[in-house]
């Protein structure tokens, strides 16, 4: 099954994850600062920060590219699982706090608040934590998905209530008495499992398992859309009521892969807020819901590599042009919006694939006239 | 139930559906024979497809009961669950999944478990892809199972969507309008497929084409502003004074 | 000088005819003379005389302007200025030069005098010619409530002649009625009046009254209480209508325009509300134009600002559909996502040009203000916003219903490809609707900027809420964002005493997910195989 799953492509990125995986940290930490190879410690955090993308942009490739179901709340997903972190590091903070409160995190005594929120207990167990990382946005996936799968709600009006969605939480989670730290979020963080956050070395090891997660995300994406699940999955994005009168219930798929989706998107929160130290209730603004969309878009939806890619290129866009004229930014981001849906329908790779395609049965015709006995190599589907 | 006996297949009692006012079926009652094919004609909107949609649980009737096998009340029941009980249903507009070669659409429509997790791990078994060579066979695609289904032609989709309801092995089958944007060839080559299955499973063929109708060679029921205006064989019918009225205009 | 009358005749009771029959002059010219009581006594007399210039001397008295100088005895009213007072005929008003202070004596006056005097003054203000003194005069009455003042009240009622201060005084004599040791009888209908008036302060006496020591007092108090507290619950639930009724004409007119462009082309536009944010931008920039040429145009800079804002955002929003919606039809995921690149852009465009902060935009005179109707206070701003929200609906109700290219929007609304076939240019009418559901949007930036600020980010906070009020609504029409709208509106005002704004919000979005489960087309939602495709 697995075998089934990685092609030569998938063979190819998941080789190249795990190498950096595993050389970024070595070239970090090990590769003297005056050498060429030397990979700075904000380098590592920068790239480590672009993973948790790429694992976030590949939950939504996952069911827009292969479901069709366009989801403008992904965000809040992410920052779920951002949160349930957070909440973790928030308790491991104990007794350092500004206000040395050993219980309650420093916004609560701020607050004048006495006693830890009920939903606050279990989180100073680490797995617990991680359990939730995972729970807490899949269980809210499958409720909103339920909810909206079943009454059949599809096309731009999943993607405006599921817009809604994570606006709602926005507002709920700027509130003070959320018990989430307000406007302000989580913050202040020290360590986790005892490994100081500031240290080169756990950075480094945050961008490792940053990178394994991507890996393990893309594998789990894989076994699914190359299943016989996946072929539903795909058959419901392009003809949905022919899928349900060939006997599929088609919420449940659905619901599934929603579900699926939003957990592997409260990984990737899980893991992006250690490595930037913050989460707040910006992530859940709509803006950075629809930017994960087009992260995919540029890449190339339906190729889950694409959303990888995607994620990568329109990031490093992002931090070379905030850092050289910001008030260019958002121009350019507003110009790939445009100019992806436009002319790149199927984005970068899904260009380039076409275009070597074309290449490729160009030669082969040519080849052809040449004459029968050369044979022109197949290229890989 | 009085007229549903044992070899009733499908027995729509009274159905009415209204949209916005507007009575798309009114009052219609039909009875198919288990392993009858019937031919359903009637001009546009006098709900042919309307009544589909009810038998298929994609539209719930106002009122009335649509009785399956005997004893099944499929206004009970969704699309999804109608389809697993054994009806197949053909849409107006060929449709298949474009992305997914011939082989696969073949391959999903194949009667067998239908649960997500079931999926997940699911392999192709020998009975499986030995049913699908069958059917490739039948609707002659055989030489261009690995292609994707967009690249087909109209005539050889619609064959393929056949070839699909008949993988799903159901005891009605549903055919909208299955020779509209064929060619003549086609037209009999498709009726001549129909035949084939007939006896089988119990077919409803809806079609505006004459020659198509004849071709099938069957009884032949006419619907009219939502309910049944005359039902034999197509001489029958076709001599029928109130046919001819509302086919040529009043 | 009916109201002269009774006034003398009052205060006369209180006098019991001593030093009557003196004109003012003498009675200021005595009121250096003896001691307090003495001094009280002429007050009164003063008062008694009825001359509208006593109200003068008296407050003077109270402040300590009132002396006698040194050098001839004689009384005067001082004005502090340049090296010592400036003196004036108490009486006359007339200028007598200046003198230094420690040439005038201080006619003195006690805490006890100046209560005397002040009770003397409300009486008087309560008799005053000027109708506008008079109902103040009573506003004060009923604040204080003093039980002394039932007698001055009851001449003041008699004599009133405006109904309006007649009902003031009669609640103040009411609300003193309640304090003072008045009958069972008396406090009951003292009661019915404060019920009648059913306010705040009514409610703060009558809860007082609760505590009387005479327990059916105390009983009749409890009953009017609750019957006050369902009075004020009734205006307060139709202030919560009106708020929620300003608020959905907001939404109505934020969303409208994108329910045409919606139901027409099945297209979502999420650069709808940075076309909002451009009227309020034209706006601006008519009223800077204004302010600096023809600054008595001012009041109709609204007016100006409307055709305006509508060309405006109506050809960014033609030019948005030929740009890019006109290649993306039959996929509506890639236009919203499009259209979002779009806002981006135009949100950026204005921060560049305008900045990133709030402009300034002014409310014309006949925006400004508040009346009341009952206890419902109503701003002028909200209601012509509400007023112009329903011209808008009436007048695009208008175009789709009675002019050619209303026809041929709903023709390609019902069916895109038989209207086609017909000879509708769709094209051209996916523009024009695409271009009248913008130039709408245009319509209303010029309304919220009267109410909301105008910066870059405008258009951002409502983008969210009119999707919400169009899927609710239903697409495709008008009527169902109408009700949409207001429905929002509404519940989202009643919901927010209890939840606070934010959460009220959040609840408002959560129904409407679960609204969704049960009409997953909206309110009003066509029916029928059509709507499938």
């Amino acid at each position: 099954m697995i075998l089934r799953a990685l092609d030569l492509k998938s063979q190819i990125f998941l080789a190249i994850t795990l190498i950096v995986a595993a050389l970024v940290p070595v070239l970090n930490l090990y590769v003297p600062e005056s050498s060429a190879f030397h990979v700075s410690s904000f380098a590592v955090a920068l790239f480590g920060k672009y993973l948790t993308y790429a694992l976030l942009a590949i939950s939504v490739d996952l069911i827009w590219g292969f479901c069709g179901i366009l989801s403008l709340g992904h965000g809040a997903f992410f920052a779920l699982g951002g949160y349930a972190m957070g909440m973790h590091l928030m308790r491991e903070i104990g007794d350092r706090g500004v206000y040395a409160n050993p219980l309650l995190p420093d916004f609560m005594v701020f607050l004048n608040w006495k006693e830890l929120p009920w939903f606050w207990h279990g989180f100073d167990m680490f797995w617990f934590a991680c359990l939730m990382v995972v729970l807490v946005p899949g269980a809210l996936a499958f409720v909103f998905g339920w909810f909206a799968f079943r009454s059949r709600v599809t096309g731009v009006y999943f993607s405006i209530i599921t817009q809604a969605m994570t606006y709602a939480l926005l507002l709920a989670f700027f509130r003070n008495d959320m018990g989430f730290g307000g406007n302000n979020g989580l913050t202040d963080f020290k360590d986790v499992l005892g490994y100081d956050l500031q240290s080169d070395t756990t950075r480094a090891g945050l961008f490792a398992l940053s990178a394994l997660a991507l890996a393990g995300g893309f594998l789990i994406c894989r076994l699914v859309v190359t299943s016989r699940l996946g072929k539903v999955l795909v058959s419901i994005r392009d003809a949905e009521s022919r899928t349900r009168f060939l006997g599929y219930r088609v919420e449940g798929y659905k619901l599934f892969v929603f579900t699926l989706s939003a957990m592997l998107a409260g990984v990737a929160g899980a893991l992006y807020v250690p490595q930037v130290g913050i989460i707040n209730p910006g992530e859940f603004s709509p803006a950075n819901s629809i930017e994960i969309v087009i992260w995919v878009a540029v890449g190339g939806r339906g190729l889950l590599v694409g959303a990888v890619v995607g994620a990568i290129i329109v990031n490093a866009a992002k931090t070379l042009l905030t850092g050289w004229v910001p008030e260019i930014w958002l121009f350019a981001l507003g110009a790939i919006f445009i100019f992806v849906t436009l002319f790149l329908p199927k984005g970068v790779l899904g260009g380039l694939s076409a275009f070597v395609d074309l290449i490729g049965a160009k030669t082969k015709s040519k080849s052809e006239a040449k004459g029968p006995s050369s044979t022109a190599p197949q290229l890989a589907e | 139930m009085t007229v549903s006996t044992a070899d009733t297949m499908l027995y729509l009692n009274g159905v009415s559906v209204a949209f916005d006012g507007f009575k798309a079926i009114n009052e219609l009652s039909l009875v198919l024979e288990e392993g009858e094919m019937r031919a359903v004609v009637g001009p546009n909107g006098a709900g042919k497809t309307t009544m589909m949609d009810i038998i298929t649980g994609k539209t719930r009737p106002d009122k009335g009961e649509v009785i399956f096998a005997g004893n099944v009340d499929l206004t009970k029941h969704d699309e999804a669950g109608i389809a697993r009980m054994g009806v197949g249903r053909k849409f107006q507009k060929p449709t298949v999944f474009e992305t997914h070669t011939v082989e696969d659409n073949l391959l999903l429509s194949l009667k067998g478990s239908r649960g997500v997790f079931d999926l997940l791990f699911a392999r192709r078994t020998k009975a499986e892809q030995a049913r699908i060579d069958e059917l490739l066979d039948l609707i002659r695609l055989g030489d261009r199972r690995s292609e994707k289904a967009a690249a087909l032609s109209h005539g050889q989709k619609q064959w393929l969507e056949i070839g699909m309801l008949l993988a799903q092995d159901p005891k009605v089958l549903l055919v909208d309008e299955p020779a509209a944007g064929m060619t003549d060839a086609e037209t009999m080559q498709t009726a001549e497929l129909l035949r084939q299955v007939a006896g089988e499973h119990t077919v409803m063929v809806v079609e505006h084409d004459m020659d198509f109708v004849r071709a099938l060679g069957v009884k032949v029921t006419v619907l009219h502003e939502g309910s049944v205006l005359a039902e034999g064989s197509l001489d029958h019918v076709s001599s029928n004074p109130k046919v001819i009225d509302v086919y040529l205009g009043r | 000088m009916l109201r002269t009358l009774a006034l003398s005749l009052l205060l006369a009771i209180g006098l019991g005819g001593a030093a009557a029959a003196q004109s003012l002059e003498e009675l200021v010219a005595a009121l250096p003379d003896g001691g307090y009581d003495d001094r009280a006594k002429i007050v009164r007399a003063i008062a008694a005389t009825g001359d509208p210039r006593a109200i003068g001397i008296l407050e003077a008295l109270s402040e300590g302007d009132i002396q006698q100088l040194k050098s001839d005895n004689s009384v005067v009213r001082v004005q502090k200025g340049g090296a010592g007072y400036l003196i004036f005929d108490p009486v006359t008003g007339e200028s007598r030069g200046d003198v230094k202070r420690r040439d005038a004596d201080k006619v003195k006056v006690n805490n006890g005098l100046r209560r005397e005097i002040a009770a003397v003054l409300g009486a008087m203000t309560l008799m005053s010619d000027d109708p506008n003194k008079r109902l103040e005069a009573a506003v004060t009455a009923f604040s204080t409530a003093d039980p002394e003042q039932i007698g001055a009240l009851d001449a003041a009622i008699e004599a009133e002649t405006v109904d309006k201060v007649k009902k003031a005084l009669r609640d103040a004599r009411a609300a003193s009625i309640m304090k003072s040791g008045a009958s069972l009888e008396e406090k009951q209908e003292a009661l019915d009046r404060l019920v009648g008036r059913g306010d705040r302060d009514a409610l703060s006496i009558i809860t007082a009254a609760t505590q009387d020591k005479d327990p059916a007092v105390a009983k009749a108090a409890a009953e009017a209480q609750e019957k006050v507290e369902r009075i004020r619950a009734m205006w307060s639930n139709a202030q919560n209508v009106w708020y929620g009724l300003s608020l959905g004409s907001v939404l109505m007119l934020a969303a409208i325009g994108l329910a045409i462009s919606f139901g027409v082309m099945g297209v979502i536009n999420m650069a709808h509300g940075e076309l909002v944010m451009l009227g309020a931008y034209a706006t601006y920039m008519v009223q800077e134009v204004i302010r600096n040429s023809a600054p008595h145009l001012f009041d109709y800079s609204l007016l100006i600002a409307l055709p305006i804002a509508f060309c405006l955002s109506g050809g960014v929003g033609v030019a948005i559909e030929r740009g890019v919606c006109r290649w993306l039809y039959g996929r509506p995921l890639e236009t919203l996502l499009a259209t979002w690149g779009v806002s981006l852009i135009l949100q950026q465009t204005v921060r560049s040009i305008f900045g990133p902060t709030n402009k300034e935009v002014g409310n014309p005179s006949w925006m400004s203000g508040a009346f009341d109707i009952g206890q419902l206070s109503v701003t002028y701003n909200r209601l012509w916003i509400f007023v112009f929200a329903l011209v808008v609906f009436g007048l695009l109700l208008l175009i789709l219903k009675k002019t050619p290219i209303g026809l041929q929007m709903r023709a390609v609304t019902q069916n895109r490809r038989m209207a086609d076939a017909m000879g509708v240019k769709t094209g051209w009418v996916d523009a024009m609707t695409f271009g009248l559901g913008a130039g709408i949007a245009g319509l209303a930036g010029v309304a919220l900027s009267q109410i909301d600020n105008v910066s870059p980010n405008l258009g951002q906070g409502y983008i969210v809420d009119s999707f919400m009020v169009v899927v609710f609504g239903g697409v495709g029409n008008l009527w169902g964002a109408l009700a949409g709208a207001f429905t929002l509106g509404v519940v989202n005002k009643f919901l927010e005493p209890y939840a606070g704004a934010v959460l009220a919000k959040v609840l408002v979005l959560v129904f409407i997910i679960l609204f969704i489960q049960r009409r997953p087309r909206g309110l009003f939602a066509l029916r029928g195989r059509a709507v499938e495709n």
